[in-house]
């Protein structure tokens, strides 16, 4: 495949990313929607989120204007550099941006000019890994900042929060960290957990697990029982969409745990908002797309 | 409720927190650099007596010579809590859309000018374009970027949840509190 084809597959992920949520998210919105009252704001919120939904989709414009942190996860084939790779991707991004899929959303942290196409120190984020298999399999996630603010790490033992180090001590963190972002990560959210690591591979694991299906359950059984109850917790809180109050506060729940050094007890907790973009595709050595992975 | 321009102080204290709204007028985007740059003194571009400021960061882009909002939702109001009183004070502003809601400070200055904080729904980057029925000017766009720049916006029937209004009522400090309340049975041991 070659260097522009590529780009134009990108930029389709781009575009589907941006304008479309996938099937596993539209149902569980949908389920929080037949949950609420009628005549109720939360029922409303719901009611302008499915239409949205629809309307982004219809227009292939942006769900949301703040097309958030690009992140993108790669099992790359030999036949691809990263080099290779990362330059296509890149001119994905700038044309995504000058075309309207993405905004113009990348800011010099010391000057505060915006780079006017996304581009910059830092950005796009792409995480590499190798794969033996013939087929390139790249996930895209488009992460909000208002989602990304109310993000927390825990380090344990919290004694304000009377938090451990153990299981108990984690479901104090969680529930914590929902309370705190009330509405202000645009709930109903998705919470993506990690348990140990050192500050930086917790957060980097708490947003990969966000990747999973939200209808999957964890292959762990203690942290599938435990993702379980921290969302039915979790959605007796009476926060609701937007902080409107209601009975859907958050849509799913998320763990996964990395090794930690015996000094230090880390939960890293990832929020993002209903707006869960993320998208993901298989694409052949020809330039195919072989699979879209959450249809 | 429909809620037309020209937004007086009768209107506006007429609305109370859980009333849905749809807002007929002139909108201005404003936020966090704008709001640095007026409490710092910086002249206005626009007249802000009566005005609603929208919290938004829009994907405006030019097609055949003019612009285009392709994307316009609320963003996280919370950030100009520091700048939002005195502004609504000195300029007698009367409104501003965002999400998330805001602080004692923001509320109180609601209370004292007669205005209110209208939330729309986060995300809705769509619905909320649909009501932009056209872009009447750019301001600061040079020295800010497009998504900092001051917007002005014709918008119909915007929709919005009043989550505070001018009589010190807040959705967002009740919510917060009773939520507060399972918190603590759920964490009891």
């Amino acid at each position: 495949m070659d260097a522009k084809m590529l780009q134009a597959r990108l930029l389709e992920l781009i575009r589907r990313t941006s304008c479309e949520l996938p099937p596993d998210v539209i149902r569980e919105i949908e389920k929080g929607w037949r949950r609420e009252k009628s005549d109720t704001n939360a029922k409303y919120a719901f009611g302008v989120i499915r239409d949205n939904i629809g309307l982004a989709a219809v227009k292939s414009q942006p769900l949301c204007q703040d097309t958030g942190t690009i992140i993108c996860d790669v099992a790359r084939p030999d036949w691809v550099s990263e080099r290779a790779f990362r330059a296509a991707f890149e001119k994905a991004v700038d044309e995504a941006t000058r075309v309207g899929y993405l905004r113009q959303n990348s800011v010099d942290s010391v000057t505060g000019r915006n780079s006017g196409n996304n581009l910059g120190p830092g950005s796009p984020v792409i995480h590499f890994h190798e794969t033996t298999a013939r087929s390139l399999t790249a996930r895209l996630m488009l992460k909000g900042g208002g989602c990304e603010n109310v993000g927390a790490q825990y380090s344990l033992p919290d004694t304000s929060l009377g938090a451990g180090r153990d299981l108990e001590g984690v479901r104090i963190c969680v529930l914590d960290a929902v309370h705190k972002a009330q509405g202000k990560g645009c709930g109903p959210g998705v919470l993506g957990v990690c348990i140990g690591g050192d500050r930086a591979t917790g957060y980097v694991a708490s947003k990969e697990t966000l990747l999973r299906s939200l209808d999957d359950a964890n292959e762990d059984p203690v942290l599938a029982k435990l993702e379980r109850r921290l969302l039915d917790e979790a959605n007796t809180l009476g926060i609701g969409p937007m902080g409107f109050g209601g009975a859907t506060t958050l849509l799913g729940v998320k763990i996964t745990a990395r090794n930690r050094v015996p000094a230090s007890f880390f939960v890293s907790v990832s929020y993002m908002c209903w707006a869960y973009r993320r998208d993901g595709f298989q694409l052949s050595a020809a330039g195919k797309i072989a699979k879209w992975l959450y249809d | 409720m429909l809620l037309e321009a020209p937004f007086t102080e009768e209107k506006m204290r007429a609305l109370k927190v859980g009333d849905l709204v749809e807002i007929t007028g002139v909108v201005y985007t404003g936020r966090d650099a704008v709001h640095k740059y007026l409490h710092d003194g910086g002249k206005p571009p626009v007249v802000l007596r009566d005005a609603i400021i929208y919290h938004c960061g829009p994907v405006v882009v030019k097609e055949g010579g003019r612009w285009v909002v392709k994307a316009a939702g609320p963003t996280t109001s919370i950030r100009e809590e520091p700048f939002q009183g005195p502004l609504m004070e000195q300029y007698g502003l009367r409104g501003v859309i965002g999400k998330g809601g805001m602080g004692p400070k923001t509320l109180a200055a609601c209370q004292k000018v007669g205005a209110c904080y209208l939330h729309a729904v986060g995300g809705a980057a769509q619905v909320l374009a649909e009501c932009v029925t056209d872009v009447l000017g750019v301001h600061m766009m040079e020295e800010f970027g497009s998504p900092e720049a001051i917007w002005e916006f014709r918008v119909a029937r915007f929709p919005a949840v009043v989550t505070m209004d001018s009589h010190g009522k807040s959705l967002h400090a009740s919510v917060a509190s009773a939520s507060a309340e399972v918190l603590s049975r759920l964490l009891k041991p």
